[in-house]
C-alpha cells in the first residue's frame, strides 16, 4: 500500500486517495478549434514515463482536495507533493 | 515439561506441552502421517516448520481449521487433529472466535528473531529507534532454539526494552510499498483447545515502518531421487532437531548430503542415540570443521555418491537407501529407518521478492540469497548469505534417473509432481521456472514451493546445462503462509463487512414485507407483495396502480448535491450538455453529464432553489463519483469559479406520489397549495406545508405520469410517507419499489445510466440529441461528439424491441441478430443487445429496450434473438412505448 504525501494532511495510506492520472494536462480553452488529432491527444494520450512522473491525486477520504505529486513509476517512491497552481518542484531525478 | 493429551485420527496420544504436533507424533512412533493427494502414497513429516510439504492436518477442536501444517501446531490438551490428504474440510459450524486488527507506525520492523534479527533489533534500539520484532515461532533465537543452545542474554534482553515490541507466533504475510507490511499474530491456539471470545484468536497487524530488516533465515531442501517420499525420509536438520528433543522413533540412519550441514546433523543424530550407518556426500573432497567432527564421531563417510532409490518396509516406511554414482550406476543399499537428506539451504527470499528485490545466486552456498540494503529495506543473516562460514555446497539436485525411477522421484510432494512430470515440461520446451510451474503444478500447493522452488530451478539448470541463476528467479506473492479469511476480516463481519445505507422510511418497508434490492450500499424496497403474490404479479399490480390511480415511492436514495455560489450556473453549463444558467428560480431541469470523451456517465434533475443556490440530483449509485467529478473540475481547472458543493443525500428525504390521482392526494396533503396545472406546472417547484412539515414539492416524473416529489428534512421522511398512506387510503394508494420504477421508466423510454449505458454511449446514441445544447460554446464532452468515431454511422443506438410472442420476456443481455439471420447457422454477426426487458401492464405484453447498430434508422426491421432452446423473432421499434405525446404528465 502506497504512503502518499498529501500536501494538506501529510502522509496517508493509499486507500484514502483516488488517482487522477498525469498532472499538468490542462483542459484546452479552444477545443472547437483543435484538430481531431490534437483533441484526441488531450483526451487519450498521456506520457506514461518509466521513472519520475508528476501526477494528480485526490484525498477523497480526507480533505477531499486535489494535489500534484512526483512519483517514481519504477519503484513507487514518492517525491515532493504540491498544491495545484503552485510552482512545481523540480523532478527528484 | 508438562504432558498434554491430544487426539490424532481418532487415537489418543500424549506429548510435551509446547512441542509441535509433528514432534509429538514422532515421539509416539508415528511415521506414516497421511497419504499423498493424488497418488495415495504413504507420507510422513519432512520438515520442521512452514516448509512442510506433507504432514497436513485438519484441526477439529477449538475454532477448527482446515489444512494446517502439523509442524506448526503447538499441542494443547484436548487438541483434535485429523490427517489431511491435501484437501482440507471447512468446519460446517460458525467460527465464533474473535479476530482483530492493529495499526502501528514504527521506525524499524525486524522480521525474524534469530541471531541476525536480534542483532539488528539491538542496533536500532541502541540508536533510540522504535522497533517491532516479528517472529513466527513461539520462542526467539532462531536456529539456536533448534540446536538447544542458549540465546546470548544481551541479545534476548533486547526484546524487553521499552522501545522494542516483540511479537512471537506472528507471521509477516506480505511486504508492500513504502515499508508497509501485514502480519498475523496467533494468540490463543497455543493456550488451549477452546474457542476464545474474550480475546482475539488471530490479530492482524498493519505495520508501516521507515525501515524493514529482513532476517528471515532459511529452509533446508530435499534431493530428487526415486522413492524419496517414504515416511522416514526427512530433511536432516529437521530429523536431527526432533530426535535431539527426544522425539526419536529411529534406530539407524543414513545421511545423504551435498553440504556440511549433513555432517552437523549426523553428529547430532549420533549424539541422540541414532546409529548413523553412513554419510553419503556427493562431493569428492568434503572439508571443514563439521566434516572433521563427523569423522571424529566415527561415522563412515562415502564421497562422490548420492541416493538413487529407496526400499520400503511392510508398513510403507523406509527400509534402506540405494547409494550410487550421480549417473545412477553402481548402486547398493545401505539400511536406515531414517534417511536424512541435506540438499542445501534455501533462504526465505519471499518478503524481498514481494517488493521487487531480486535474489542472486551464490554458487559457493548453492543458494539464492538477497544481499540488499537501501533506506527502506535491508537483509541480514542466512537470507543475506551469512551461513556461518563452514558451508561449501555442491550445486546438485538429484541423480540421473531411469524412466521408472523418474515416475516416483518427487519434486513437489504436496502436488505429487515427479521428475517425470518435470522432464515432460522440459521436453515440451519449457525453460522458465514460471512455465514449468504452470505446466507441472510444482510450487502451487499450500507451501507455494518453499522447498520445491529452488530444487526445480536447479533441475532445469541441470537438465539444460545452466546455472540456476541463468534460469531466472522465483517470484513469490503474499500471503507467506495460508491465513483464515476470518483473520483478514477481523471484526468486519456480517453487517460490518460493508456499510448498509437505509432511508428514514426503511423500517416501514421492512415491516410491509418488501424484499430489498441492493443498489450500491443502499437497501431499496424491490416490490411490495400482497399476501400470496409473486414478484411478477406484484409488479404488474403496482404498475397498473400508478398508471391508473396513484402510487408512492421512496426516492430518498437519489444522490443530492447542494451547489452554491455566484458562478454555479456557469459551472453547470460546462458540466451538463444542456443549458442551466438560463433556468428560472424555482424550476427544475433534467440534464446529462458526459466525460471529456463525450460518453454519458450520469444524469439527473437539477433545481434552481434561488439565484445562487442549486440542488443537483444524481443516480443513486453515482452520487459519490459525481461529487468527485465536480470537485475535480472546480479544483484543478476552474479555481476562479466561486462554487461550493456539498453532499446532502442523507439530509433530504424524498417521497414521490405518482399517477393520475396524485393531484387529488397532493391537495389533501397540502391544502394551502394550488395544485392546478396552471398554478403548478411541470418541472416547477413549490414550497408548502405538507402534513404540517415545510416541504419543497417538485413536479418531476420518472414514469411519464403526473407526479409530485415531496422533499423534506430527512427526519420527517417517515412522517410524510405515513401521511401519504393514510390520506391516500381511499384512493387505493399503492407503494411501489425499484422494479416497478424500472418498468414504468422503460415504458417511457427513459434510460438508466449503467443499464442502457456502459460508458460507450453518447447522447445521440441514446436518441437524446434534444438535450445537447447547440448554443453553448463548450461543455465537457462537446468536442468529442465530432470525433470521427462518435460521429460515424453504425453506432449502437437506443431502440425498442417487441418480440413477436408478446408473452415472452427476452432476457436482458441477449444478443440480437438481423431478422434475415434468424435461421443462419452460427457464427452469426450480432447487431446489438437487449439492455432492459419487462412484462408491461400498460401494454398488456412484453417489451424491451436495446442498443442496435444504426438502430434509429432501422425501426420496423425484423430481428431475431437466438436463445439456447429457441430463436425469438421480433421487430425494432421506437424506444417510447407509452404516451409518446407526453400528455399524461399533466394529469
Amino acid at each position: 500500500m502506497l504512503h502518499i504525501p498529501c500536501p494538506y494532511c501529510g502522509p496517508r495510506d493509499e486507500t484514502e486517495f483516488h488517482y487522477g492520472s498525469e498532472a499538468h494536462v490542462a483542459y484546452p480553452e479552444n477545443s472547437a478549434n483543435l484538430t481531431d488529432e490534437e483533441w484526441a491527444k488531450f483526451v487519450f494520450i498521456r506520457s506514461n514515463p518509466k521513472g519520475w512522473m508528476a501526477e494528480r491525486w485526490v484525498h477523497s477520504a480526507g480533505c477531499r482536495r486535489w494535489f500534484n505529486v512526483w512519483r517514481n513509476t519504477i519503484n513507487h517512491e514518492f517525491g515532493p507533493s504540491y498544491k495545484p497552481f503552485t510552482q512545481q518542484p523540480k523532478s527528484p531525478a | 515439561m508438562s504432558t498434554v493429551n491430544f487426539t490424532f485420527d481418532g487415537k489418543q496420544y500424549s506429548g510435551q506441552k509446547g512441542e509441535s504436533l509433528a514432534s509429538a507424533l514422532l515421539r509416539n512412533g508415528v511415521l506414516h502421517f497421511t497419504d499423498s493427494s493424488y497418488k495415495d502414497r504413504p507420507r510422513g513429516v519432512m520438515g520442521l516448520w512452514v516448509e512442510e510439504p506433507n504432514a497436513l492436518v485438519n484441526i477439529d477442536s477449538g475454532a477448527g481449521e482446515p489444512m494446517v501444517m502439523s509442524t506448526t501446531i503447538e499441542i494443547v490438551d484436548g487438541l483434535v487433529a485429523r490427517s489431511s490428504q491435501g484437501v482440507g474440510d471447512l468446519p460446517d459450524t460458525r467460527d465464533n472466535s474473535r479476530y482483530d486488527k492493529v495499526n502501528r507506525h514504527v521506525d524499524v520492523l525486524v522480521v525474524g528473531a534469530g541471531t541476525a534479527g536480534l542483532e539488528a533489533a539491538k542496533k536500532y534500539s541502541d540508536q533510540g529507534k522504535s522497533v517491532i520484532v516479528v517472529d513466527d515461532k513461539p520462542a526467539a533465537g532462531g536456529h539456536l532454539v533448534y540446536l538447544g543452545q542458549a540465546v546470548p542474554a544481551d541479545l534476548l534482553s533486547v526484546l524487553d526494552r521499552e522501545n522494542v515490541t516483540y511479537l512471537p507466533r506472528t507471521t509477516v504475510q506480505g511486504l508492500y510499498d513504502q515499508g508497509y507490511s501485514v502480519a498475523t499474530e496467533r494468540r490463543t491456539d497455543h493456550l488451549d483447545s477452546k474457542v476464545h471470545t474474550e480475546m482475539s484468536r488471530i490479530r492482524t497487524w498493519h505495520i508501516r515502518a521507515d525501515h524493514t530488516v529482513l532476517a528471515t533465515g532459511a529452509f533446508q531442501r530435499h534431493l530428487v531421487f526415486a522413492n524419496n517420499d517414504r515416511p522416514g525420509i526427512m530433511l536432516s536438520h529437521s530429523a536431527a532437531t526432533y530426535v535431539s528433543n527426544g522425539a526419536n522413533p529411529f534406530k539407524s540412519a543414513v545421511v545423504v548430503t551435498v553440504d556440511n550441514q549433513g555432517y552437523r546433523d549426523a553428529v547430532r543424530l549420533s549424539q541422540a542415540g541414532v546409529t548413523v550407518n553412513a554419510i553419503v556426500d556427493i562431493r569428492n573432497n568434503p572439508s571443514g570443521p563439521s566434516v572433521e567432527a563427523a569423522k571424529a564421531a566415527g561415522i563412515e563417510i562415502i564421497t562422490g555418491k548420492t541416493a538413487i532409490d529407496t526400499c520400503e518396509k511392510e508398513d510403507g516406511t523406509v527400509k534402506c537407501v540405494s547409494v550410487g554414482n550421480p549417473d545412477g550406476s553402481d548402486a547398493a543399499c545401505i539400511d536406515g529407518d531414517l534417511i536424512a537428506v541435506s540438499g542445501g539451504w534455501t533462504p526465505v527470499v519471499h518478503l524481498a521478492t514481494f517488493v521487487g528485490i531480486k535474489p542472486t545466486w551464490d554458487a559457493k552456498l548453492a543458494a539464492f540469497v538477497v544481499k540488499h540494503s537501501d533506506s527502506l529495506t535491508s537483509t541480514a543473516g542466512m537470507l543475506a548469505g551469512d551461513f556461518g562460514g563452514d558451508d561449501n555446497a555442491e550445486i546438485f539436485f538429484g541423480p540421473t534417473l531411469t524412466t521408472e525411477q523418474a515416475l516416483v522421484a518427487f519434486v513437489d510432494y504436496q502436488r505429487d509432481a515427479t521428475y517425470r512430470d518435470f522432464k515432460r515440461a522440459i521436453d515440451a520446451g519449457m525453460r522458465s521456472i514460471e512455465h514449468v510451474k504452470r505446466y507441472t503444478a510444482i510450487g502451487t500447493a499450500h507451501d507455494q514451493g518453499k522447498t520445491s522452488g529452488t530444487v526445480t530451478m536447479g533441475l532445469i539448470g541441470q537438465a539444460i546445462g545452466k546455472a540456476p541463476d541463468e534460469i531466472g528467479s522465483l517470484t513469490f506473492r503474499p500471503p507467506y503462509i495460508t491465513i483464515p479469511f476470518a483473520a483478514l476480516a477481523g471484526r468486519d463481519r456480517g453487517l460490518l463487512s460493508d456499510p448498509e445505507r437505509t432511508t428514514p422510511i426503511h423500517a416501514w418497508h421492512v415491516a410491509s414485507g418488501a424484499p430489498m434490492e441492493d443498489v450500491g450500499q443502499w437497501k431499496r424496497p424491490w416490490y411490495f407483495p400482497k399476501s400470496g403474490e409473486n414478484m411478477h404479479a406484484a409488479v404488474l399490480r403496482e404498475c397498473a396502480a400508478v398508471r391508473e390511480g396513484v402510487g408512492v415511492m421512496d426516492a430518498s436514495t437519489l444522490g443530492k448535491i447542494d451547489i452554491q455560489g455566484k458562478d454555479a450556473g456557469q459551472f453547470l453549463d460546462m458540466i451538463y450538455t444542456n443549458m442551466f444558467s438560463t433556468l428560472k428560480v424555482g424550476m427544475s431541469r433534467y440534464g446529462l453529464m458526459c466525460g471529456v470523451d463525450g460518453m454519458v456517465f450520469d444524469d439527473g434533475v437539477t433545481t434552481r432553489i434561488s439565484e445562487n443556490h442549486w440542488l443537483m440530483t444524481t443516480t443513486t449509485g453515482g452520487a459519490a463519483k459525481v461529487l468527485d467529478w465536480l470537485e475535480e473540475w472546480l479544483q484543478t481547472e476552474w479555481p476562479h469559479l466561486e462554487v461550493y458543493c456539498t453532499s446532502v443525500t442523507e439530509q433530504i428525504s424524498t417521497v414521490a406520489i405518482v399517477g393520475p390521482k396524485s393531484r387529488e392526494l397532493m391537495s389533501r396533503l397540502a391544502p394551502a397549495l394550488d395544485v392546478s396545472n396552471e398554478a403548478f406546472a411541470f418541472m416547477e417547484n413549490k414550497h408548502a406545508d405538507v402534513a404540517g412539515v415545510p416541504a419543497r414539492i417538485a413536479r418531476i416524473s420518472f414514469s411519464g405520469e403526473l407526479a409530485y416529489e415531496i422533499n423534506v428534512p430527512a427526519i420527517y421522511g417517515l412522517h410524510i410517507w405515513e401521511a401519504v398512506m393514510s390520506q391516500g387510503a381511499d384512493l387505493n394508494i399503492t407503494p411501489y419499489g425499484t422494479e416497478t420504477m424500472h418498468v414504468l421508466r422503460a415504458e417511457k423510454g427513459f434510460v438508466i445510466v449503467g443499464q442502457e449505458t456502459d460508458g460507450t454511449q453518447t447522447p445521440d446514441d441514446l436518441d437524446m440529441s434534444w438535450i445537447v445544447s447547440k448554443k453553448k460554446d463548450d461543455f465537457i464532452g462537446k468536442r468529442s461528439f465530432s470525433r470521427a468515431d462518435t460521429a460515424r454511422d453504425g453506432r449502437h443506438q437506443l431502440v425498442g424491441i417487441l418480440a413477436d410472442d408478446g408473452s415472452y420476456v427476452i432476457p436482458e443481455g441477449a444478443y440480437i441478430v438481423a431478422g434475415a439471420d434468424a435461421n443462419t447457422a452460427p457464427p452469426v454477426k450480432h447487431i446489438g443487445y437487449i439492455t432492459s426487458s419487462y412484462d408491461s401492464a400498460a401494454l398488456g405484453r412484453s417489451f424491451a429496450l436495446a442498443l442496435v447498430a444504426n438502430g434509429l434508422a432501422r425501426k420496423g426491421e425484423k430481428i431475431a434473438i437466438p436463445m439456447a432452446d429457441r430463436v425469438v423473432t421480433g421487430v425494432i421499434t421506437d424506444s417510447v412505448f407509452v404516451d409518446k405525446e407526453n400528455t399524461r404528465r399533466d394529469g
